[in-house]
């Protein structure tokens, strides 16, 4: 065989791997359709997405309204997204910026291993440490509530929304800073003034891939967030987020039942959220794409 | 990014010159307690690590025995050890390696070495990212549809490795193509001056040198699969088996699964509590273990690389 087509055969078999990976997305896409589409045969796409009921295994009345779930979901993301954008962004601040290389030796991994922590993990510390915790201290009626989940799962996006803020911090041109020293502002007012605004859309794809991370977090959220299947009332109601909700009740969902494919259904709203916040991410990292300080 | 490159910030001018105003002194102060601020943030995300972990070791460490580690579970699982959950989360992660590997590298070669910069590449990348998107328990949803029912392999190992394995692609492809990034240019630009192909190239020359990194990756890959609870609860795991593991299509036992059954299910949850402490350290042992120990390693490929 020639030399070169031999070099053509090895590429098209490269590129043939790399499609795998669009290849499972697709397939992932088309299992949850083919197992959540026959929800909307017994239940209207209106009933299904603004359905106050949660009841798939009442035997006389079943309802399959997933808005409480998808309410808990959202509340659950929103308020970690409180603690942990602050946190995460400063975080990479600090690592980018200011740490001095030995602080950055030490305060990198102790983030990356934040990173790795198991959910189950956190989740069950969330479980038998945090939740006792908010009972005593707080005086809080039930300790697995949507706080102490959205607290967890703060510390689950922070890892992720530190490490990207941080790439996009290093990408400031240098020259950037340097004027802004020359005129004699602060290292501070560099940050605030300039570094921080021109790396604002790295920050914010980081923002984006961190909420993402949060709405599908499973165990946490099935482990921690109480579980009732209602519209949450306060900080401290018991909810039933999604992906808790789907882990939960598949076990016991009959194979191909009404439920069955209902729990698919709610599957693929959170696949189509969470697609929907990764491909907002890409958007945003290549529309303000920083390419040197010409695009500013 | 280097370490040069860290150390190259430039360091704001000390306020050294003339007279200080009261203005000067204002902003020192500004900066000064931001910079606490962020120092702040710094000390609440450690903390929040060295507290989980803290209390893990103190409330598990009295379980952990050579016979907790070693034996099965007794008792209708109240007494006894977790023995096969650790043989079932090794099986399984080096097992997901095993299929995500191959797939991982060989796509990382593509879009690092092959592919300019275009529509194909664009749209390769973005399934990508997709993929790391994609929630746990809709990977595990996809396993039941695609590898347990369709496939009729069951809750098996291999819907286990297969599951754990395209959940693994994209951290595997991540980590290889920063891989491939750190090898310097012109050792391909040698490579191919001397005559050699592109395909000679990557496989003589790119792929020993990148070869530690994918370590790293690898590593990362076998303790994020080590530690996955909600893809393999309904395609590999089980709560109770009474046989070790015997072929690819047995299910298996594993150590997250373990955790949260104990911890939320069953009617002893109280009385089984130091089983799960003692679980969830070991869980957490391996999996920061594996990341310490890729770590150390990449810490060690960067001081040998800028030497």
């Amino acid at each position: 065989m020639r030399r070169s087509t031999k070099e053509i055969i090895i590429k098209q078999a490269f590129l043939a791997t790399a499609v795998t990976s669009l290849a499972v997305l697709a397939l992932i896409m088309i299992f949850l359709f083919m197992e959540g589409l026959p929800t909307f045969s017994f239940v209207s796409v209106k009933d299904f997405l603004f359905g106050l009921d949660w009841y798939p295994t009442d035997e006389a009345n079943p309802a399959y309204g997933i808005l409480p779930l998808i309410v808990a979901s959202g509340a659950v993301t929103a308020l970690s997204s409180l603690l942990a954008i602050p946190l995460g962004v400063m975080t990479a601040v600090y690592l980018a910026e200011i740490a001095s290389p030995r602080v950055r030796a030490v305060v990198k991994p102790v983030v990356e291993m934040l990173a790795s922590l198991p959910s189950v993990v956190i989740g069950f510390f969330g479980m038998v440490i945090m939740a006792p915790f908010l009972q005593d201290y707080f005086g809080v009626a039930v300790g697995l509530n949507l706080s102490n989940a959205a607290l967890m799962l703060a510390f689950m996006s922070v890892p992720t929304i530190a490490s990207v803020s941080e790439d996009a911090i290093y990408a400031v041109p240098r020259d950037l800073k340097e004027a802004s020293f020359a005129l004699g502002a602060t290292h501070l007012e560099t940050l605030a003034r300039v570094t921080l605004p021109a790396a604002l859309s790295g920050i914010g794809t980081a923002v984006i891939l961190g909420m993402s991370r949060a709405i599908g977090e499973t165990m946490v959220v099935l482990m921690v967030a109480g579980g009732a299947a209602v519209i949450p009332n306060s900080l401290w109601s018991p909810v039933r987020p999604m992906p808790a909700s789907i882990a939960a009740e598949m076990a016991e969902a009959p194979f191909r039942g009404h439920h069955y494919h209902a729990l698919f259904a709610t599957a693929m709203v959170l696949f189509m959220v969470t697609l929907f916040f990764n491909i907002l991410a890409d958007y945003f990292s290549h529309k303000h794409q920083q390419s040197g300080s010409a695009s500013l | 990014m280097t370490a040069e490159a860290i150390l190259s910030i430039p360091t704001p001018p000390r306020q050294s010159l003339s007279v200080t105003t009261g203005r000067d002194r204002a902003r020192k102060t500004k900066q000064w307690l931001a910079f606490m601020m962020l120092r702040g943030a710094i000390l609440i995300v450690a903390a929040a690590l060295v507290i989980i972990v803290g209390f893990l070791v103190i409330n598990g460490i009295s379980s952990i025995s050579w016979g907790f580690l070693t034996e099965v579970p007794r008792n209708n699982m109240t007494e006894g050890g977790i023995w096969p959950c650790i043989v079932g989360t090794l099986l399984l992660s080096l097992g997901a390696m095993a299929v995500a590997l191959p797939l991982g590298v060989a796509s990382a070669i593509y879009l690092h070495e092959y592919a300019l910069p275009g529509r194909t590449m664009r749209i390769i990348r973005l399934g990508v990212n997709n993929l790391a998107g994609v929630p746990s328990v809709v990977f595990g949803l996809f396993g039941l549809g695609l590898f347990v029912t369709a496939m009729n392999l069951g809750v098996s190992i291999l819907a286990g490795w297969l599951t754990l394995g395209v959940l693994c692609l994209p951290v595997i492809i991540g980590t290889t193509e920063e891989a491939l990034r750190s090898v310097p240019a012109t050792y391909r630009e040698a490579s191919l001056a001397l005559g050699g192909t592109k395909w000679q190239t990557i496989w003589r020359v790119v792929l020993p040198s990148a070869l530690p990194g994918i370590l790293t990756g690898s590593i990362l890959g076998i303790s994020r699969a080590a530690g996955e609870t909600a893809a393999i609860m309904f395609t590999a795991a089980v709560f109770y088996t009474p046989k070790m593991p015997n072929s690819i299509f047995s299910d298996v036992m594993a150590l997250p699964y373990h955790i949260y059954v104990l911890a939320t299910a069953g009617t002893e949850i109280e009385k089984t509590r130091p089983i799960q402490y003692g679980t969830a350290l070991v869980l957490i042992a391996l999996v920061l273990g594996m990341n310490l120990f890729a770590i150390i390693l990449r810490a060690w490929l960067q001081r040998r690389g800028s030497r």
